[in-house]
């Protein structure tokens, strides 16, 4: 009986889970749709909705994305290689352990706050896609860094020990096998990472990127805005048709993170597959 | 006859060649834990010697001592000395990676990389720059891990993962010849297999014994006694008999040995 009732339970919460989604989407493509067009993806922000567009927050959030990949990949994976594979196990490590699980845990409007002190005002990068990148890097390093960990440590022993076993030094069964193995682990915790940079709105607001930018950022060093900018300021104004605007750019916004998503596990069952 | 001197007169009377590895008085400790105490013993060339005894007896312990496989256990220490020809391998000034180049390991579950049998072999002397063609040694490799009958041209750039636990386990001895060791240690290669697969790898020791000297750890005493030219019993960490394998077998010196191998206990 309990059984059951747990059973009925789960499912449930299951088809509520679902349910909402599909009321919130519906909505949104009822909305929006009709805005989304090849006139609202190519035209700047504008004061007439029939004009305005996103040309601007679109790529701004690609410049975002881009730079901030080139930052965190490579610190992000290398940290979780010398933790797992190369730190000594001790008291230095589960410090720097128990800080990155807490780090993951932070509210992102403080990572805001340190990008404006940091990046925005100490190192006078000023309001541009750079301090925005790196600010976003600071708040994606903790996942990325945490999933790879996982992956690296779900490698089975025994294949290091095969590797070592044939004169392989750390190095080379490092390199030739335990990553190739936790490819597909590190590559879902980069899109997890990704996922949530792209929607990620109060940082940006806090560093400075502005809500009307009537260019596309040509360097790292420009001023920018991003899709959750722009969203948020069209959903605040009182005009129905902005808000309607906001649906379209939420629809693109879902549709680039889709577009990422797809990409990205495209790229972790073609590596799977080698594997097999 | 105290233990001590009942290992010595032992040790002298296998000592008709010049041993290839010789552990002198070797004490391994996991931190506080002996779990090998005082182990003397010589590996003779192109012979197949196995170590026996019940379940957490340090056998496996002793046999990874032997390429230095231990380092990867945090707490485990080591006390003695094991010499490689003259080469002492726990010296400072010696790479264990050079020492696992020579000493080659087969270990208890089969392990192949995940990637394809030709990956699985070629990879070791890839990566030590061995520079021969690497196609005929991978064959020449599977030949002599009586494998490449079963695997052949076409299967060999499927993954490694298809293959039978026996076939891969064959694989990764045919890995671990392709780096042509002198010395080839296996921690209960036949464990996890099956009896028909358990006989194609005995009937590969007899044949490999040839070239190189094997050192296999066993829970199989019959197996002990059909491959091996010399058996050592150990018991609770310490080495109570090693001898030829026919008088561990059929004449032991040692009560406890000869318990162990009528199968009176353990």
């Amino acid at each position: 009986m309990t059984a059951r009732l747990f059973k009925i339970f789960c499912a449930a919460v299951t088809t509520l889970g679902v349910i909402v989604l599909v009321i919130v989407l519906f909505h949104i493509f009822r909305e929006g749709l009709r805005w989304v067009d090849v006139q609202f993806l190519e035209s700047f922000p504008s004061r007439f909705p029939e004009k305005a567009g996103i040309k601007s927050a679109l790529w701004g959030t690609i410049w975002l994305i881009s730079l901030t990949a080139l930052f965190s990949i490579p610190i992000g994976v290398g940290a979780a290689i010398y933790l797992e594979e190369y730190a000594q196990k001790g008291a230095v490590n589960s410090f720097i352990d128990i800080n990155i699980s807490n780090l993951a845990g932070v509210p992102s409007i403080v990572y805001g706050i340190l990008g404006l002190t940091m990046f925005v005002r100490f190192c006078g990068f000023d309001r541009s896609v750079l301090s925005g990148s790196l600010t976003m890097s600071l708040l994606i390093l903790p996942v990325i860094i945490i999933a790879s960990r996982e992956a690296i440590r779900a490698v089975p022993g025994s294949i290091r020990h095969a590797a070592y076993a044939l004169g392989a030094t750390k190095w080379q069964t490092v390199k030739s096998h335990v990553i190739p193995a936790a490819m597909p682990g590190i590559l879902t915790g980069i899109i997890l990472a990704f996922s949530r940079a792209l929607g990620e709105t109060a940082p940006l607001v806090m560093i400075g990127a502005l809500a009307y930018v009537a260019f596309v950022p040509e360097g790292p060093m420009d001023s920018f805005t991003a899709l959750p900018i722009q969203i948020f300021n069209w959903a605040s104004r009182p005009q129905e048709e902005f808000h309607q605007l906001a649906a379209g750019a939420i629809i693109v916004l879902l549709a680039v993170l889709f577009a990422m998503n797809s990409l990205a596990v495209y790229i972790r069952e073609s590596a799977e597959r080698k594997h097999k | 006859m105290t233990l001590k001197t009942m290992q010595q007169s032992t040790t002298a009377n296998v000592q008709m060649e010049k041993p290839v590895l010789t552990a002198k008085n070797v004490t391994i400790c996991y931190g506080a834990n002996q779990a090998v105490k005082d182990v003397s013993l010589s590996i003779h060339k192109n012979r197949i010697t196995s170590i026996i005894g019940p379940s957490g007896c340090g056998k496996s312990t002793l046999l990874r001592a032997f390429n230095r496989m231990n380092d990867f256990i945090p707490n485990a220490s080591m006390m003695g000395n094991i010499y490689f020809g003259d080469v002492d391998i726990y010296s400072k000034d010696i790479d264990p990676v050079d020492i696992r180049r020579s000493i080659g390991m087969v270990f208890q579950k089969p392990n192949p990389f995940p990637k394809t049998i030709y990956e699985n072999i070629s990879w070791g002397p890839s990566i030590n720059g061995i520079k021969t063609d690497l196609n005929e040694l991978v064959e020449k490799s599977l030949e002599k891990a009586a494998l490449w009958e079963e695997i052949k041209e076409e299967r060999l750039y499927t993954s490694a993962l298809n293959l039978s636990g026996g076939q891969q386990q064959r694989l990764c001895i045919a890995r671990a010849l392709a780096m042509e060791p002198e010395i080839i240690l296996m921690d209960e290669p036949c464990s996890a297999l099956d009896p028909v697969s358990t006989a194609k790898i005995e009937d590969l020791m007899f044949e490999l014994k040839k070239r190189y000297t094997i050192v296999i750890v066993t829970h199989n005493m019959q197996q002990a006694s059909r491959i091996s030219d010399y058996t050592a019993f150990m018991e609770n960490g310490t080495l109570v008999e090693f001898d030829n394998t026919v008088k561990v077998f059929t004449r032991p010196k040692n009560k406890r040995t000869e318990d162990y191998v009528t199968g009176r206990f353990g």
